[in-house]
C-alpha cells in the first residue's frame, strides 16, 4: 500500500469536510440546520480575517468593516436599487475590495500595534457613516431586505433563498469556493511568501520580495473574502444593520480565529461553531453566559494553546494546512 | 516528532476509566441540554406555548428585567384565569443579547427547537427588524412591544404585529398639540444623530408646524458624544421649548450640562422618559428637571386619581407607588413601557380564543383575529388605557401621558386623546399572503 503524501491527505480531508457538511443538510434536525447555515456564513468571513492575520501576521481591529462593506453593498442595492441577487452580490465584493485595497493602502504604512490602531480607527469611520446616512440605512435599527426580492435568478428557473434547504446549500457553496481558494492560497507561492513576511519582513525585503505589495494583496483578499460573506448574509437572511459594523463584529472573527486555530484552513470554521454553541447552550441555562464563555476560552487556552486546529497540527496532525 | 508521538502515548494512557466516565457524562449532559431537545407537537391537553425573546443582557438588559417581570405576572393572572381555551400558558424565555443577529437566531431556536406557538416581547428596534424577517419565513406570528415605527411602516411581513404599545410616530405627533398650547410654538430639537433621533425629527416635526409651530433648530447629537456643551450654543435665543430624546447612559450628563448651561431661566424643557427609564428622577444631576414636562405611555408614579384596576396592575408587576420594585427601591421600572407586555399577552389570549386556536396550523387565523380586533376599552386587560387597533398596519393607537416633575416625582398633567395620535396608514399587511 502506497503511503498517502501529505498534499493528498490534505486535499482529501477538505473534500470529505465538504462532503460532510453537505450530508448534514439532510441529517441535522431543522434548528441545527439553521445554525449551521448562518456558521458557514460567518465562517467565510472568519476564513478571510484568518488569511490577513493568521498567514500574514496582520492583526487587524477592523475587519468589521470589510464585512460590513459587503454587507451594505449587496443590501442596499437590493433594497434601494432593486438590484436582483448577483448583481447586488457583486455590488457587494466589490465595495469591499474598494474598502479593502484604500484601507489597506494607508494602513499598511504602519505595523504592529499602530496597524491595529489605525485599522480600528478606518472601521470606527465606517460604523459611523452607516449612522450619519440614516435616511439611506436606517442607522442602527437596520433594513429588512423584501423576501421575494431574496432569489437567486439562473436559466432554468430561480432559487427562494429564504428556504431553509436552499440557504443551507448556498452557504455552503460559498464556504467550499473559499475554501478552496484558501487552500489554494497558501499552498501556492504567494501563500508561502505571506507565511514568510509573517515570520520575517526585513528578511523578505532582502530576499527583493515587495512586501508591501504583498501585504496589501493579503488585506485584499482577505477584504474580497469578508465582503462575501457579509453579502452573502444579507441575501441568505434578509437583515442589513449598522451592529454588523461595529467594533465587536471585528473581534469576533479574531476570537474565532483564535479559538479555532491562526493559520490553518479549517480552524475558522471549528472556532465559529464552537463559540456558536458554547453561547447558545450557555445562554439557555444562565444570564451569566458571558461568563461561562470566558471560563470555557480560558480552557481553550490552557490545553489548546494555538487553537482547535493548530494544537492538533501540534501534536498529532502535523500535515494539516 | 518523538514529542508528538509521546503526547500521543500519554493521551491513550490517560484514558482511564474515570476520564471514559467523565465523557459519557458529558455527552448525556450535551445530549439533555436544550439545544438538543426533540420537541413533541402541542396536543390539544398541553400548555400554549410563547416564546419571549427577552433583552436580559446587553443595552436592554434595564428593559429586559421588567419586561420579564410584566410577562411572568401577566402569565399568571392568565393562568390563573382559567388559561387560553382551556390550556395554561407557558413562557419558554431566551436571551437575545440585545443583538439583531442573535435575535434572529433565537426566533429560529423558538420555531424550530422549542416548537412554541408564537414568539413575543421584544423591545429594542434593531432587535425586531433583526428577527422579523426569520419569522416572516418560518410563518410564526411575532408579537413585538417596542414603540418603534418599523411595523406600522409595513416594511415587516404579515406576522408582525404590535397590539400593545403605541409607536414612535403616533407619541411624536401626539405631543405636538399640547406643547404648542401650553409651553410654547418655536421648538428646539435635540436628538441623537441616528435612527431613533431621526423618527423624533421626522414626525415631531410636520406635527408641530400643523399646530402652527415651528421647529427652529435641529441639535443632532453624533452617537459617541460624551460632553454636549457645546452644542448648546446652536440653540436660537428665542427658542420656547427644548424638545429631547437623549438615549443611554451620556443622558445623566447630557441633563445635567442643559442645566449648568441655562439656569434657571432657560426655555422650557420637553423630553421623553425613554432617556430615563429604570433611572430615579431623584438621581444627582437631575435637579435641573425640576418643572420640566415628560411623555409616559403609562405613568411611573401611583397617581392620586388612578383607576381601581391600574392599582391591581401595579401590585400584579410589584411596582411600589414610586414606581420601583416593591423588593428594592433603587430598582426603578420602566413603567411607560413594559405595561405592553401585559396587554400585548391579553391581546394574544384574545385573538387565540377567537380563533379557536388548536395549534401551529391556527397561527395564520390567529393573525387574522389580531388584524379583525378595533377597540379595546380600559380595563384589567388594558391598564394603560383606551386603545383603537387598526389591522392594516397591525399597529396600536392610544392614550398618551404627559408628566410633570414635581418635587422629584413625575404627575400626569394631560392625558392625550387617541386622535392626537393618529396618522393616515401607509400600508395594509391584510392585503399581503400568509
Amino acid at each position: 500500500m502506497t503511503r498517502l503524501t501529505p498534499s493528498t491527505k490534505s486535499i482529501a480531508l477538505h473534500v470529505g469536510v465538504v462532503v460532510l457538511l453537505l450530508a448534514l443538510n439532510f441529517l441535522l434536525p431543522e434548528y441545527h440546520r439553521g445554525v449551521f447555515a448562518r456558521v458557514l456564513v460567518l465562517a467565510v468571513f472568519a476564513m478571510g480575517y484568518n488569511l490577513a492575520f493568521g498567514y500574514t501576521g496582520l492583526l487587524s481591529l477592523g475587519h468589521a468593516m470589510f464585512f460590513a462593506a459587503g454587507l451594505y453593498g449587496a443590501g442596499l442595492t437590493i433594497y434601494h436599487l432593486e438590484w436582483s441577487v448577483w448583481p447586488a452580490f457583486g455590488a457587494g465584493l466589490a465595495a469591499g475590495v474598494v474598502v479593502a485595497l484604500v484601507v489597506g493602502f494607508l494602513a499598511l504604512r504602519t505595523t504592529g500595534v499602530a496597524f491595529m490602531i489605525v485599522t480600528l480607527m478606518f472601521a470606527q469611520v465606517f460604523y459611523l457613516m452607516t449612522l450619519y446616512f440614516t435616511t439611506y440605512t436606517r442607522g442602527e435599527e437596520g433594513l429588512v431586505l423584501p423576501q421575494e426580492m431574496r432569489v437567486l435568478g439562473f436559466p432554468g428557473g430561480v432559487l427562494d433563498l429564504s428556504d431553509p434547504s436552499t440557504r443551507y446549500l448556498v452557504a455552503l457553496s460559498l464556504f467550499a469556493i473559499v475554501l478552496a481558494a484558501i487552500l489554494f492560497l497558501v499552498r501556492a507561492p504567494y501563500g508561502r511568501s505571506l507565511i514568510a513576511i509573517r515570520e520575517n519582513e526585513e528578511r523578505m525585503r532582502m530576499l527583493g520580495y515587495d512586501v508591501f505589495v504583498n501585504k496589501l494583496m493579503a488585506v485584499v483578499l482577505s477584504g474580497l473574502f469578508c465582503a462575501a460573506s457579509g453579502a452573502a448574509y444579507a441575501v441568505l437572511f434578509g437583515y442589513v444593520g449598522s451592529g454588523f459594523a461595529a467594533i465587536q463584529y471585528s473581534i469576533l472573527p479574531l476570537l474565532w480565529v483564535l479559538v479555532g486555530g491562526a493559520a490553518t484552513t479549517l480552524g475558522p470554521l471549528i472556532g465559529t461553531l464552537f463559540m456558536f454553541y458554547v453561547i447558545d447552550t450557555a445562554s439557555s441555562y444562565t444570564t451569566a453566559h458571558l461568563m461561562v464563555v470566558g471560563l470555557v476560552l480560558i480552557g481553550v487556552i490552557l490545553f489548546f494553546p494555538k487553537g482547535i486546529i493548530g494544537t492538533v497540527r501540534e501534536r498529532w496532525l502535523p500535515w494539516l494546512p | 516528532m518523538s514529542e508528538n508521538r509521546k503526547s500521543l502515548i500519554n493521551l491513550n494512557s490517560g484514558l482511564t476509566r474515570r476520564s471514559a466516565l467523565k465523557g459519557l457524562g458529558a455527552a448525556a449532559g450535551l445530549v439533555a441540554a436544550p439545544g438538543f431537545v426533540r420537541y413533541g407537537q402541542a396536543q390539544s391537553s398541553e400548555p400554549i406555548k410563547i416564546g419571549f425573546q427577552c433583552h436580559r443582557t446587553g443595552i436592554g438588559a434595564a428593559y429586559g428585567r421588567w419586561y420579564e417581570r410584566v410577562t411572568t405576572a401577566a402569565a399568571k393572572r392568565i393562568n390563573d384565569a382559567g388559561g387560553i381555551n382551556g390550556r395554561p400558558l407557558e413562557i419558554i424565555i431566551e436571551d437575545d443579547g440585545t443583538d439583531p443577529k442573535r435575535g434572529a437566531e433565537v426566533v429560529e431556536k423558538f420555531a424550530n427547537q422549542h416548537k412554541v406557538d408564537l414568539v413575543y416581547g421584544t423591545l429594542f428596534s434593531h432587535v425586531v427588524v433583526g428577527s422579523a424577517p426569520a419569522a416572516g419565513e418560518l410563518k410564526i406570528p411575532y408579537y413585538v412591544v417596542s414603540e418603534g415605527y418599523h411595523v406600522a411602516s409595513g416594511k415587516m411581513n404579515r406576522y408582525c404585529v404590535q397590539p400593545g404599545i403605541t409607536d414612535v410616530k403616533a407619541q411624536a405627533r401626539s405631543m405636538a398639540p399640547w406643547i404648542a398650547g401650553n409651553l410654547g410654538k418655536k421648538v428646539t430639537l435635540v436628538y441623537p444623530d441616528y435612527a431613533f433621533g431621526h423618527d423624533h425629527r421626522d414626525f415631531f416635526t410636520p406635527a408641530i408646524e400643523a399646530q402652527g409651530g415651528q421647529v427652529v433648530a435641529k441639535v443632532p447629537i453624533p452617537p459617541t458624544e460624551t460632553s454636549f456643551t457645546r452644542y448648546f450654543p446652536q440653540i436660537p435665543r428665542d427658542t420656547d421649548v427644548i424638545y429631547h430624546v437623549m438615549v443611554g447612559p451620556a443622558v445623566l450628563t447630557f441633563v445635567k450640562e442643559m442645566g449648568e448651561f441655562f439656569g434657571s431661566g432657560g426655555p422650557q424643557l420637553f423630553g421623553f422618559i425613554d432617556s430615563l427609564e429604570a433611572v430615579d428622577i431623584a438621581s444627582p444631576g437631575l435637579e435641573f428637571l425640576e418643572g420640566s414636562h415628560f411623555w409616559e405611555g403609562m405613568p411611573r408614579y401611583a397617581q392620586s386619581d388612578q383607576p381601581d384596576y391600574v392599582t391591581a396592575y401595579r401590585e400584579a408587576v410589584g411596582i411600589d407607588e414610586n414606581g420601583a420594585s416593591v423588593n428594592d427601591a433603587k430598582d426603578v421600572s420602566t413603567a411607560a413601557h413594559m405595561f405592553g407586555c401585559w396587554e400585548t399577552l391579553n391581546i394574544i389570549k384574545a385573538s387565540m380564543e377567537a380563533c379557536d386556536y388548536k395549534g401551529p396550523d391556527d397561527r395564520a387565523a390567529m393573525i387574522e383575529a389580531t388584524e379583525a380586533m378595533t377597540e379595546m376599552e380600559a380595563g384589567p386587560d388594558h391598564p394603560q388605557g383606551k386603545k383603537l387597533f387598526n389591522g392594516k398596519i397591525h399597529q396600536v393607537f392610544g392614550e398618551q401621558s404627559i408628566s410633570q416633575v414635581k418635587d422629584g416625582k413625575l404627575e400626569v398633567v394631560h392625558r392625550t386623546s387617541i386622535e392626537d395620535g393618529a396618522y393616515e396608514p401607509e400600508a395594509d399587511y391584510t392585503a399581503m399572503s400568509f
